[in-house]
């Protein structure tokens, strides 16, 4: 925005020189969002072991800025969709994910949650994206918690790259 | 023949035509019993002979065999630690088994449980509904003429 001998813009360049930060709206909601993700670990299963693991002190989701666990689907941001989805339990998967206020995400964890894994059978839903949306999934049967940061660092990215929505 | 075990002699003496079968199946012995008689063989068993603990109660469906359906119970006695294995046959089309709810309260869910997925009924049982199916849930998966791809999911799609 420099005119040419428009001295004022160049001394406020100087006065602000190592203050100020200008950046977008999207991106530093983005940024503000990527590091303060509430939780909401729906866990079924064994993949549970390796969430707990994860979260616990030796791997530390918390380094990333995904610590907070709430257990009230309108505090959360992250669904973690943790082991077998069974087609009883759809309905109530479904109704967690609608209470979730917006901006909310999904963690598909694990083989069971993103496509039924092993059971092909008559109770075990075959991927939760046949009922809700899912933003990550994360293989492994369970995955290891390598695996799992990985997913969360890939969630960050999306949130990222993403419009923020704000109103 | 061998030698019959005192559990064999006592349940032959009270009831001379109602077990079928007397075999060692798996390191266990095993008798097939009348099902009029079921619940009176289990009590002798549990009250007079120190069967105390039903383990397990479960079913197989054997079709095409005749008869098809097999309601199994495990018994053990904890102070000798013995064990042995209770069987019925109930009917091939509307299969029922008198309900061993009176003697231990435990049969309760496993009978809901084996109502829920393989249809059979216990007669006296008193609440004979499904335990981990939905109520929405039509037949029962676990026998051998339930399609092997039919699913019935409450939302989403069919697979």
């Amino acid at each position: 925005m420099s005119h040419q001998g428009n001295g004022r813009d160049d001394q406020i360049a100087a006065a602000l020189q190592g203050k100020v930060l200008t950046t977008r709206l999207d991106k530093v909601l983005g940024w503000a969002r990527k590091y303060s993700l509430f939780q909401y670990p729906f866990v079924t299963a064994c993949c549970g072991m390796e969430f707990m693991s994860t979260a616990a002190s030796h791997y530390d989701l918390d380094r990333f800025g995904a610590a907070f666990p709430r257990f009230s689907p309108r505090q959360a941001d992250v669904l973690w969709v943790v082991g077998t989805i069974s087609h009883k339990l759809a309905p109530l998967l479904r109704n967690v994910y609608e209470q979730m206020a917006e901006p909310k995400y999904v963690v598909s964890f694990g083989a069971c949650a993103s496509c039924g894994g092993p059971y092909d059978n008559y109770a075990t839903v075959q991927g939760i994206d046949t009922i809700i949306p899912v933003d990550v999934y994360i293989a492994g049967c369970p995955p290891r918690p390598e695996a799992v940061l990985d997913g969360l660092l890939k969630l960050q990215e999306k949130i990222q790259r993403s419009k923020q929505e704000w109103k | 023949m061998a030698d019959k075990s005192p559990e064999q002699v006592a349940i032959e003496k009270r009831f001379p035509a109602a077990v079928y079968d007397w075999y060692e199946q798996h390191g266990m012995r095993a008798l097939v019993v009348e099902g009029e008689h079921f619940v009176e063989i289990a009590r002798l068993l549990k009250e007079e002979l120190g069967y105390n603990v039903l383990v397990d109660l479960t079913a197989v469906d054997y079709q095409p065999r005749k008869p098809r359906f097999e309601v199994v119970c495990h018994l053990m006695n904890l102070k000798t630690k013995a064990r042995i294995r209770l069987k019925v046959h109930p009917d091939d089309d509307h299969p029922v088994v008198p309900s061993l709810t009176p003697l231990w309260p435990i049969a309760n869910w496993y009978e809901r449980e084996v109502w829920d997925l393989f249809g059979i009924r216990f007669h006296g049982h008193p609440d004979l509904k499904r335990i981990m199916l939905y109520e929405e849930f039509e037949g029962h998966p676990l026998r051998k003429d339930y399609p092997k791809t039919k699913r019935q999911p409450l939302i989403g799609p069919e697979n």
